[in-house]
């Protein structure tokens, strides 16, 4: 008995389960490989060395009974005839070439499923099942036990509209490019300048073939900007889509009183060329991150439905039709979603989400559960004292700190913006004053031309590529940021607020430590044999301690005082686990004074010593410290625990960190609201329900995942929890971001002299401007690709 | 010369059907996923001779 890797899932275990040569961690992996055997679906295994995922194989079918009624069901599915059905599942576990094999044959499993797609980085899932041979609970059960447990929330509909949207760009770039480079082609005798004479019919003929394709152009593709250019000036407030708005009217007008008058050919290919290449820009801006969810509130955290008793029968309900006096039946690992109070014994309620402390809580008979808790114990029973919506956590939700919007901070192009088209009115205007001195005829020519050829659209060009580059880089960098105007949040921080648990701590790893005195095998080997029969979690945790430890003995006698502790007697002696009060109810004296998550034993009436939880610690806070403290940030740290690691803590974060303990949520959130009334641009990173109100309130808010599948609270970026500690590189890679976007400004305002030049002298030709403005945008966009990628090759080497 | 005025014609007209391919195929909802049929294409084939 070796240790070896899980065929299915990789883990490594002591392997006791075995089928032929192939080795499992558990009974669930083992199942889920059979019915893959069976089924002769085993190639899942080829593609990719290990793809599965550790089978919990302890879901509990009724946990998905709600998906039973019908009014779920009406939200969910898609009924497309009688015995077809659709529905779009959100599988967060999604993450390998295997994966996306075995969710596109899962029927041949199950018959009833006809048609299952998956699509990789939104992680979803749309099947075609019948009704009639597969329910949908059936499915979604078959989906948990291969071990995509879909996460069911409702509103998926936003999904749709977003596609759509998405859809329409397409379009608009499509028939952008299409109409330009036709218009290009159609261009070249002008380029060339032939004689007209030797062109005869078919010069107009090109270029009212011209002045029609550049109307879809203006019409359709431009129509963004036309819409936000006139929206801000309803607003009295000029932004960066105005000048541009200007430039493509000016254009297009110039162009066709041109041709109608036959004086020239007009700029349409200039005019449709910066549309084409200003909407590949916005495009590339807003290609997100599909599979990230920024703006999750309470309700994606809460059930769906609950199971509601009624005269002692069990009946699954929306959760929104719950109401006060409601008795509910909670089930191991299901949440509590709403407060309540305790009917029956056995609540063992891990409060994490909501205030970040992870040792499950003992409640005794009567008291107040809170929502947002989440039952570790057996299936308990509760009466709703608040509705849903006025529970404590929800509350904190609807305060009114976080109804306002974030004001969106006005971004730094703006201003410039501003500026730029002042300066070309101003050049625009001059120019023309010089004209109609010199020479009448030429001022209209002039004033069009500048207007024409200084194409604020460099602006916007180098904005959307640049900050969309610095976008993927920290996506590569496991940063994802929800949009562009984050970046330019980050920027400006100048101060940093870190939550503990979970942010600076790992989630998964806690170590248990055993302060007292020194246990000998015999008292050694007793603990594991009595911690390893119950199924709290704190005694798993102790029987995990002791896992080198063999042989088991057998138990004498053992009695679980719920909610206090365990007795029980081996070989003869008396053993008490359990919280120090319920030691001192036994008779024992206690002489230490142990604060935090500790479990205390004494062994024959004498106290031995406390088991005490620590959470890891990230590897290289201290030097992420060190590096944000360099860098002139004010750093803070907000922890929902108690205060037993503050001068582990400040030994390495440093004593000038301010700590503050036993910050509740609305307590954190209160704190940012302090700073932000300092003046201070803040800048919060957390993770969980307690940290929600804090991340949305600061101007920006940064959670911290483990797995990046976890449900992680509203924010304006995921963070992966590994990537915790390079922070202080990511902002500053955005703060590069910034710099990149300067020196291109200088570059195209290089451009636009050079195009001022023969603009003010009223002698741009049509090809001129075709020329310069190809080259100043591709130039505009390899110049930002190149200076990010360099920065982010710099940022990487860094780290 | 005069031929020169049916040529674009029908090149605009080739370029056309393209672009009402791309458009086609944008709202048919072939753009909606840039990345999974890149892996779907690698299992094919074993399928079939699971079949057999």
């Amino acid at each position: 008995m070796s240790a070896t890797n899980c065929y299915h899932c990789g883990t490594s275990c002591e392997s006791t389960i075995q089928i032929e040569d192939k080795s499992f961690c558990c009974d669930g992996c083992k199942l889920v490989f059979q019915l893959l055997d069976q089924n002769g679906m085993c190639q899942y295994y080829d593609l990719t060395q290990m793809p599965g995922l550790t089978a919990k194989g302890n879901f509990k079918s009724e946990k998905f009974n709600y998906l039973d009624s019908p009014a779920i069901q009406d939200q969910l599915l898609q009924k497309i005839s009688n015995d077809q059905a659709l529905v779009v599942l959100y599988l967060p576990q999604i993450h390998c070439v295997s994966c996306v094999w075995l969710l596109e044959h899962l029927n041949k499993i199950n018959p009833g499923i006809i048609h299952s797609q998956t699509q990789f980085d939104k992680k979803e899932i749309k099947i075609v099942f019948n009704p009639s041979l597969i329910s949908f609970k059936e499915l979604v059960q078959l989906l948990a036990f291969v071990g995509y447990e879909p996460m069911i929330h409702l509103g998926g509909n936003d999904i749709i509209n977003k596609k759509k949207v998405n859809r329409k760009q397409l379009f608009k770039i499509g028939i952008a490019g299409f109409c330009f480079s036709n218009i290009m082609m159609l261009s070249f005798p002008e380029y060339l300048s032939v004689e007209a004479a030797e062109l005869g019919v078919l010069r107009p003929f090109f270029i009212y073939l011209n002045l029609f394709l550049s109307l879809p152009v203006l019409f359709y593709s431009a129509r963004d900007f036309f819409i936000s250019a006139y929206t801000g000036l309803r607003q009295r407030w000029l932004n960066i889509d105005a000048p541009i708005a200007l430039a493509i009217l000016v254009t297009f007008g110039r162009s066709v009183y041109e041709i109608i008058t036959q004086t020239g050919a007009g700029y349409l290919d200039s005019m449709s060329g910066i549309v084409f290449f200003m909407l590949i820009g916005r495009w590339f801006q807003d290609k997100s991150y599909d599979s990230f969810s920024f703006d999750r509130d309470y309700t994606s955290f809460f059930p769906l439905a609950v199971t509601q008793l009624i005269e002692g029968k069990e009946m699954n309900q929306p959760l929104a039709s719950i109401q006060k006096d409601a008795e509910l039946l909670i089930r191991t690992d299901e949440m509590i979603p709403a407060d309540a109070i305790l009917l029956t014994e056995g609540a063992l309620v891990d409060y994490s989400f909501v205030t970040g402390e992870h040792a499950p809580v003992e409640i005794p008979l009567g008291q107040t559960i809170y929502a947002g808790g989440i039952q570790k114990g057996r299936a308990i029973q509760v009466r709703v004292v608040k509705p849903v919506g006025q529970s404590y956590i929800t509350e904190l939700w609807n305060s009114p700190a976080l109804q306002n919007e974030k004001n969106n901070t006005q971004s730094f192009v703006h201003p410039w913006s501003q500026y730029f088209t002042m300066v070309l009115l101003l050049i625009a205007f001059s120019s023309g004053l010089y004209w109609w001195w010199v020479d009448a005829s030429k001022i209209l020519p002039a004033i069009t031309s500048v207007l024409i050829v200084a194409c604020p659209c460099s602006l916007l060009l180098t904005v959307t590529f640049t900050y969309g580059n610095v976008l993927r880089w920290l996506g590569k960098s496991k940063l994802y940021c929800k949009n562009t105007s984050v970046l330019e949040s980050i920027e400006k921080v100048d101060t940093i607020v870190f939550d503990k648990t979970g942010t600076l701590t790992n989630h998964q790893d806690t170590h248990l430590e055993f302060i007292g005195d020194a246990l000998n095998l015999d008292d050694q080997i007793a603990l594991k044999s009595i911690t390893r029969e119950s199924l709290h979690p704190l005694s798993q945790l102790i029987a995990q301690y002791f896992s080198t430890i063999h042989p088991i003995v057998s138990v004498e006698s053992i009695q679980n005082h719920l909610g206090k502790g365990t007795r029980a007697v081996v070989g003869g002696k008396e053993y008490l686990i359990g919280s120090i009060h319920f030691l001192k109810l036994q008779g024992v004296s206690i002489t230490s004074d142990i604060k935090g998550s500790a479990v205390a034993l004494s062994i024959a009436g004498e106290f031995k010593g406390v088991f005490k939880i620590n959470h890891i610690y990230r590897k290289g806070l201290g030097q992420l410290f060190q590096q944000l403290k360099d860098k002139q940030y004010s750093l803070y740290l907000l922890s929902g625990d108690r205060s037993t690691e503050q001068m582990y803590l400040a030994s390495i974060l440093g004593n000038d960190v301010p700590m503050y303990f036993e910050q509740q949520p609305e307590d954190k959130l209160a704190f940012i609201e302090k700073l932000q009334s300092e003046g201070k641009h803040v800048m919060m990173v957390g993770d969980g329900l307690n940290d929600a109100g804090a991340l949305k309130k600061a101007n920006v808010g940064i959670a911290v995942t483990d797995q990046s599948h976890l449900f992680t609270p509203a924010s304006d970026a995921i963070i992966e929890g590994a990537k915790v500690t390079t922070l202080a590189q990511l902002i500053d890679y955005t703060k590069k971001g910034k710099l990149v976007i300067v020196l291109i400004f200088i570059l195209s305002i290089l451009y636009n002299i050079i195009g001022m030049y023969f603009a003010t002298r009223a002698a741009l030709s049509p090809m001129i401007a075709a020329i310069l403005m190809p080259i100043s945008s591709i130039s505009i966009v390899s110049l930002s690709a190149l200076l990010t990628f360099l920065f982010a090759k710099r940022m990487n080497s860094q780290n | 010369m005069s031929v020169i005025v049916l040529l674009i014609g029908v090149s605009v007209l080739v370029a056309g059907s393209f672009l009402a391919a791309f458009l086609w195929s944008v709202k048919n909802g072939q753009m909606d996923d840039d990345y999974t049929p890149s892996i779907r294409m690698l299992f094919d084939d074993e399928i079939n001779t699971t079949k057999k």
